[in-house]
């Protein structure tokens, strides 16, 4: 070592880091982070502090007092909530002071003088913190000898919460994340001191969301969960990370099992993704895996229906299938719909099979309410970068009902002052009450919206504040995504530097447009495949994963497709409208029961956990398609699912630091790189004459509908709120029918009968439907055709 | 039933229009809907909640943080003897024993007719008047057994009508800021200016 | 019409001592704005606006007037702890007395409600505050109705509101009422009770009401009697302000003196002077013990406070007197006890009082509170052990670790601990409840004794085998 080195070490030493902060954590010196509050600064120390109502993805409340501490800032020693003072230099902390345990076995024995103890049969016990804490830092006795409080034990709070007022703290937690992380203050303290309780109003349940994250935080048993109550011991259940692809937000969770049955998800706190937080429709999906209707061999189309197969002659017939397509039409007669709902080694694996062994470019993972896959080859945007944006546009869909977790990102965003929303919307959102401004704008006319918009002086000015963040989706299901797409190019155009965070919904969309499932040259897209299919033209067409007679918009076209397509072959976990029409069907491994990789909006690629044995002879996709590609005569190698994530690592664009070992490394994933798509060009938006029409259509989806996951998973199956068609107060006088009533919508395609509602965040003018609910086929109006949707609505 | 009648949802506007936050009304909006039907609803705690932008649920959170407010209803009188220290020394506890008698009930109820409720009061900020209690909020000093019966007897027979108004009404006389003459309560995050009489140099450092 | 009636002010002693806050009270239509102008109301206000804000803070801050609502801090350097440059600025006014024996604000805001509004606006003057908040008990009908005319008087009168009296300070004062909770007198509470939420305390730090206050903005609480202090202060100058009362503790206080003497009542007394032996013996105050009985014991300065004997009856009523001698001057509000009191059942009347009016926020103060009050409550009855006696000071040292502080006494050989204790809650009222346990245990723990159970056989209960054998 050189003099001139060590010199450099010691210049480097005395560089002061302006958020460092020394202080003394029994007897220890540490260096803290400024800003950082006593307990987390002693639990970076490696000072554990027990606590109850502090969590550190919410505000402090300094309610429990379990985390006082003696602290002393020069004045001599104090007890202090560590949960409500930052760190100071010099200042001096003992944990474990004499003082400080005389009053963390205090509070331990207070908060035991009416908890019941009724331990043996609380799903908590054995991972209770309350439980833990009282051998951890409580007394050991308790000399309570008063009666407790007795409530009616439980009560259910919501259709899938159950409250036990006896065994809770008032620790303020679910109740703070009702307010201040959902933003559904449902659950409320009420009355005083030593009768509070927390309570719903009468006859308005919890019914957030994300209702299961207070099940989660709770430190004691009080809040349970219904689809987790009494199935399992905590120390029986066996746990692997892994990412959520209910939507394409990637929130990170904890899959457990016992008995190789799963039985609860909890979420993960991934700094950069969901912050531990996790909406309820993935939080309790796991039903739905382990159906009793799940596929569970090949079945093969026969005089007498579906009948069950070997793999063997499954794959066979499907070989021969495409071999014969070929034969008949050329390679471009077979197509392949779907991958998004799988892994990035599913969709990869079927984008090689289709592209180069069969040889199509008419390949798409997205359902005809995507956007054109150009959205992905722009300056894309994190979700840090999103919900830190000085503005953030909303171009998007209502990210409460659709990407659940991103909606709380960016509300935190909002209501923390951080960013400012201006949304463009069809109707109101889940947002909308957090936007700095919401521009409503009739179907359709989405890109004059944002022209006259941005022509605003004080849009101008916010705009020029800072980052700008632009979230792009579609809003509406009933128009094309020409709208949309128009309205998100002026905005680039408009505002070069901003960058996109793409709303698209499914699982996996992002990872499997990247990978390949996307249209080659040539190629069709979704809409263009089904069409082809209605016209005959497509001799194969292979479903992987997808349902298009439940998902795609136009339901007569994807109905005319499926019955236009000369043979289909699915890959699915259930039989569905769809693959009930195919001639093969493969049973698909699902969620939990396959490894791989997936990829999330911002191209954040997150490991996927094999934790339950597959259903019965069910493989994952990609095994499927490389056992095809053999039988069709080429080898792609892929002998394990490392094979392909090493494969793609290898091949694709802007995957190239998306390895095993880098997966392995990385806490949160590895973003991978924006690779170039086809750009967006400019689509024509051609609005027709209304006529008699005089409602424009929106459709958009609500969290819980009739789709396939859901409605295999109990507890979320009901929670459908079933269709009705919803009109603004004022609208209600036009068409002469009482609320509730049954009306006649009518499009130029079908008329079909639906509950009339109303909705005061409907525009006039507009009538909004949701999306695959029970009793509203809202599908058979919509034309993929045409760039918007006008109905009729009539009293019966 | 009983959300806000027209005439209250103009004196709730009125209260709402006073405070930077709307928010801040829920207690006086709360102490109307009781003046209206003697004991809040459930149907006025969804009204103040729209009023103000609040769920029922926080409303609700709020209302029984308070203990002026009754969920069901209460006696036309709302007898609150005080227990506290310098009234218990001064025979509140007595005089609380006889009060029972002689309602024939115990405190926390209302007799049968549904004249009177009975309660125990916390300090009622009379110390000095020990014992006292108060009649739907109007105080009497000093109480003795034979003064409480004269005092039920004349509420019974309607002889303190014009002094003493029903349950729910607390005050009768309201705040009236002439549009002409208030300021006008403005958003905290509105007015972030120095106040018109403070130039910056003189403001407080 | 039985019983008083209540539209005077039964309670209020006037004497042969300077007037600061009362001198109105002598006047039956004391309340009106008519009575107020005929008796230099108003005066104060144009004697402020005339100067410049800072001339007015800065006269307000040589008063020294300290807050009259417990802490005793001075309103004057409260004003100034606002951060430089932060609009809004807002007034709160405490008129949730409720402490128990205080009986003060409740008079000044029925008797004189235009001094209050009068002092109000001195205060937004001086220190920029740009609206003002009136918090009045719920229950406290009659003082509603006052202020509430007194400010429709104001309003059309051009004392409130835009362009007061001409000029350019302009103030809207709103009448705002709780609706019962005794924790909302403390300063976060009654913020987040004006906010329309529950009223539970926040923590100090970080939520100084005069940096982070009502909606997030720096937030001056004064008490009542703090704010009437003002308009005299104004009128007189900071020189007639200090000359009365001591160096300490200027000018006069409200102090109500209840319970066991001859003539309980409020009287307007010279601060930091007046001895508790004066208060409660002298002929212009409550003449001495009722009947003639001997003293007990009393409280000096409202419910929370720490008890005092007949040992401290020549301590002036100075707040930093009271503290060395283990106890507070707090809210000005005496409770004499005389020797026919059943000591543990006046403790329990206020550990009770404080157990019921917990917010349910801290633990200590939510189970704790409610515990010492069960225990109290058996051993009242009868049905104490010994065991229980020390059970009341092990919970009480969960919510007070440390020596709690208590008078000397002769008696039993005691020194003084004095105030404040320390304390495992956000507010004091959890210690609250802990206070007359407390007090009454360490000074009169015979009495206590005598109300155990009296059996040779003990039930089995939770107690462990070698207490229940301590206990034989």
């Amino acid at each position: 070592m050189t003099t001139t080195e060590s010199n450099d070490v010691e210049a480097a030493e005395v560089v002061v880091d302006p958020n460092a902060v020394s202080v003394t954590i029994n007897g220890k010196q540490f260096t803290a982070r400024k800003g950082d509050l006593i307990i987390k600064a002693a639990e970076n120390a490696g000072a554990y502090i027990p606590h109850f109502c502090y969590h550190d993805r919410m505000s402090s409340v300094g309610m429990c007092r379990m985390c006082l501490v003696e602290v002393d800032t020069g004045r001599g020693p104090q007890l202090m909530p560590s949960c409500m003072f930052p760190v100071t230099p010099g200042m001096v902390v003992e944990t474990e002071s004499p003082a400080s345990k005389a009053a963390q076995e205090g509070i331990i024995e207070l908060l035991l003088a009416n908890h019941p103890l009724d331990c043996p049969v609380c799903d908590k016990g054995g991972e209770c913190p309350l439980q833990d804490q009282s051998f951890s830092h409580g007394p050991g006795e308790s000399r309570y000898i008063e009666e407790k409080r007795h409530y009616e034990k439980p009560i259910a709070i919501s259709e899938l919460v159950l409250l036990d007022r006896e065994r809770c703290i008032l620790c303020d937690r679910c109740t703070r994340f009702a307010d201040e992380v959902a933003g559904d203050a449902l659950i409320q303290f009420t009355s005083r001191g030593n009768t509070t309780e927390v309570t719903t109003f009468p006859d308005e349940p919890f019914s957030s969301y994300f209702s299961g994250n207070t099940v989660q935080i709770c430190p004691v048993g009080a809040l349970t969960a219904k689809p987790y109550r009494f199935k399992a011991r905590p120390w029986d259940l066996e746990e692997a990370e892994s990412t959520c692809t209910t939507c394409s937000v990637g929130c990170r969770t904890a899959v457990q099992s016992s008995r190789d049955e799963l039985l609860r998800y909890q979420g993960v706190d991934s700094d950069p993704v969901n912050w531990g937080w996790l909406c309820d429709k993935g939080r309790f999906s796991f039903e739905g895996v382990k159906s009793d209707d799940r596929l569970t061999t090949p079945l093969v189309r026969t005089a007498n229906g579906h009948e069950a197969t070997s793999w063997n002659s499954a794959n066979a017939a499907a070989a021969r299938m495409i071999t014969d397509a070929i034969a008949a039409g050329g390679a471009s007669s077979v197509a392949v719909l779907g991958g998004a709902r799988g892994s990035n080694e599913d969709a990869f694996a079927w984008a090689r099979l289709a592209h180069e062994i069969i040889g199509t470019p008419n390949v798409s993972a997205q359902l005809g309410d995507g956007l054109p896959v150009g959205v992905l080859g722009m300056n894309r945007a994190t979700i840090d970068q999103a919900s830190s944006a000085a503005t953030i546009i909303l171009l998007a869909p209502d990210l409460k009902e659709e990407l659940p977790v991103l909606y709380l990102r960016l509300r935190d965003a909002a209501v923390k002052n951080r960013s400012r929303i201006i949304e463009f919307a069809p109707k109101a959102t889940g947002l909308t009450r957090y936007a700095w401004r919401t521009v409503f704008y009739e179907p359709g006319t989405q890109a004059d919206a944002v022209s006259a918009t941005l022509a605003r002086p004080e849009i101008a000015a916010q705009l020029a504040k800072g980052e700008v963040v632009i979230v792009a989706g579609r809003a509406n299901l009933a128009e094309s995504s020409a709208g949309t797409t128009a309205a998100l190019l002026a905005l680039s155009t408009a505002l070069p530097e901003a960058k996109v965070l793409p709303a698209l919904r499914r699982g996996n969309v992002v990872g499997a447009i990247s990978v390949g499932m996307r249209r080659g040259k040539g190629g069709l897209d979704s809409t263009g495949i089904l069409n082809a299919a209605a016209a005959g033209k497509i001799e194969c067409l292979i479903l992987v994963g997808t349902d298009p007679i439940a998902d795609v918009p136009d339901a007569d076209l994807a109905r005319r497709a499926l019955a236009g397509a000369r043979r289909i072959i699915a890959v699915d976990t259930f039989i569905t409208d769809s693959s009930r029409l195919a001639d093969v069907v493969f049973p698909a491994a699902a969620y939990a029961e396959k490894a791989g990789t997936t990829t999330n909006i911002e191209g954040r690629v997150t490991t996927l956990a094999h934790k339950v044995t597959v259903t019965g002879t069910s493989r994952p996709d990609w095994m499927v398609a490389a056992e095809l590609a053999q039988l069709l005569g080429t080898d792609l190698g892929f002998g394990s699912v490392d094979d392909v994530t090493a494969a793609i690592a290898a091949a694709v664009d802007g995957f190239e630091e998306v390895t095993a070992e880098a997966l392995e490394a990385a806490a949160n994933g590895v973003l991978a790189g924006v690779a170039s798509f086809d750009p967006i060009t400019t689509p024509t938006v051609v609005l027709g004459d209304r006529n008699s029409y005089n409602f424009r259509l929106v459709v958009s989806r609500k969290l819980y509908d009739q789709a396939v996951g859901t409605a295999h998973s109990p507890s979320l199956a009901k929670l459908a709120p079933g269709g009705a068609v919803f009109v603004h107060p004022l609208d209600i006088a036009r068409i002469g029918s009482a609320i509730g009533a049954d009306v006649k919508v009518s499009a130029p395609k079908a008329t079909i009968v639906l509950s009339l509602a109303i909705d005061d965040s409907v525009q006039r003018g507009t009538a909004w439907v949701p999306f695959n609910q029970t009793g509203a086929k809202i599908g058979e109006l919509i034309d993929a055709a045409a760039a918007v949707t006008d109905v009729r609505i009539e009293s019966l | 039933m009983s959300r806000l009648t027209e005439d209250n949802v103009r004196v709730a506007h009125e209260i709402i229009s006073h405070y930077p936050r709307s928010r801040s009304a829920t207690i006086p909006l709360l102490h109307l809907a009781q003046q209206q039907d003697g004991y809040v609803t459930n149907d006025a705690i969804r009204h103040i909640g729209e009023l103000v932008g609040a769920t029922s649920a926080e409303v609700l959170g709020t209302a029984t943080f308070y203990e002026m407010f009754k969920f069901e209803p209460v006696g036309k009188y709302l007898v609150n003897i005080c227990r506290t220290m310098s009234c218990a020394l001064m025979g509140g506890e007595e005089l609380m024993h006889h009060a029972e008698h002689r309602l024939g009930i115990k405190a926390g109820s209302t007799t049968p007719d549904g004249m009177f409720t009975l309660e125990h009061a916390e300090c009622q900020a009379a110390c000095t008047e020990a014992p006292t209690l108060q009649v739907n909020y109007r105080y009497r000093f000093r109480v003795t057994p034979e003064t409480f019966d004269a005092l039920i007897d004349d509420l019974a027979a309607g002889r303190l009508d014009s002094e003493i108004p029903a349950h729910g009404t607390v005050a009768r006389i309201r705040q009236h800021i002439p549009a002409e003459r208030g300021v006008g309560a403005v958003p905290p995050e509105d007015a972030t200016n120095a106040p018109s009489w403070m130039t910056v140099a003189e403001a407080p450092k | 019409m039985t019983g008083t009636t209540y539209s005077h002010a039964p309670g209020f002693v006037a004497g042969d001592r300077p007037q600061i806050v009362t001198s109105r009270f002598e006047y039956e239509d004391s309340y009106t704005l008519e009575r107020a102008l005929a008796t230099d109301g108003y005066a104060g206000l144009r004697a402020a606006l005339s100067r410049s804000a800072t001339e007015v803070h800065d006269e307000v801050k040589a008063a020294t007037v300290l807050g009259r609502g417990g802490a005793g801090f001075p309103a004057g350097t409260k004003w100034g702890l606002t951060p430089a440059g932060v609009w809004p600025r807002y007034l709160v006014v405490n008129g949730d007395e409720s402490e128990p024996g205080t009986y003060k604000d409740r008079l000044l805001m029925e008797r004189d409600p235009h001094q209050l509004i009068e002092g109000c606006l001195i205060a937004c003057y001086a220190a920029g505050l740009s609206q003002c908040f009136l918090y009045i008990r719920g229950e406290m009908a009659l003082a509603q109705e006052r202020v509430a005319a007194a400010l429709n008087e104001a309003y059309a009168a051009g004392y409130v509101g835009r362009n007061i009296l001409g000029s350019d300070f302009s103030l809207d004062i709103v009448l705002h009422w709780g609706a019962g909770a005794y924790v909302v007198g403390e300063e976060t509470a009654l913020i987040e009770s004006l906010e329309g939420n529950r009223g539970m305390p926040r923590l100090k730090p970080p939520f100084f009401p005069a940096a982070i206050g009502l909606y997030g903005k720096p937030t001056i609480v004064n008490n009542v009697e703090t704010m009437a202090n003002l308009p005299w202060l104004m009128r007189n100058g900071s020189a007639a302000y200090t000359a009365i009362g001591s160096a300490t503790s200027p000018g006069t206080r409200m102090v109500a003196v209840s319970g066991h003497v001859k003539r309980p009542g409020v009287y307007e007394i010279i601060n930091g002077t007046t001895t508790f032996r004066d208060l409660l013996y002298g002929a212009e105050f409550c003449g001495g013990i009722r009947d003639n009985n001997e003293l007990k014991a009393f409280v000096p300065g409202g419910g929370s406070a720490p008890w005092f004997l007949p040992d401290q009856l020549d301590l002036p009523f100075e707040g930093r007197l009271i503290g060395a001698a283990g106890s507070m001057a707090g809210s000005g509000a005496v409770m004499v006890m005389d020797d026919t009191t059943d000591i543990p059942n006046a403790a329990l009347t206020l550990t009770r009082f404080y157990a019921h009016e917990s917010c349910g926020k801290c633990t200590p103060c939510r189970e704790g509170g409610t515990w010492l009050m069960r225990i109290l409550d058996r051993v009242v009855a009868g049905q104490g052990t010994q065991r229980d006696l020390d059970q009341l000071l092990e919970v009480g040292g969960t919510i007070c670790p440390g020596d709690f502080p208590h008078a000397s006494s002769e008696r039993l050989g005691l020194a003084a601990v004095p105030f404040p204790y320390k304390m495992t809650t956000i507010c004091f009222v959890g210690p609250s409840a802990y206070t007359p346990v407390h007090s009454a245990l360490t000074l009169f723990r015979d009495e206590f004794e005598a109300k155990l159970v009296k059996r040779t056989f003990i039930p089995v209960t939770a107690v462990s085998v070698s207490e229940t054998e301590a206990a034989l």
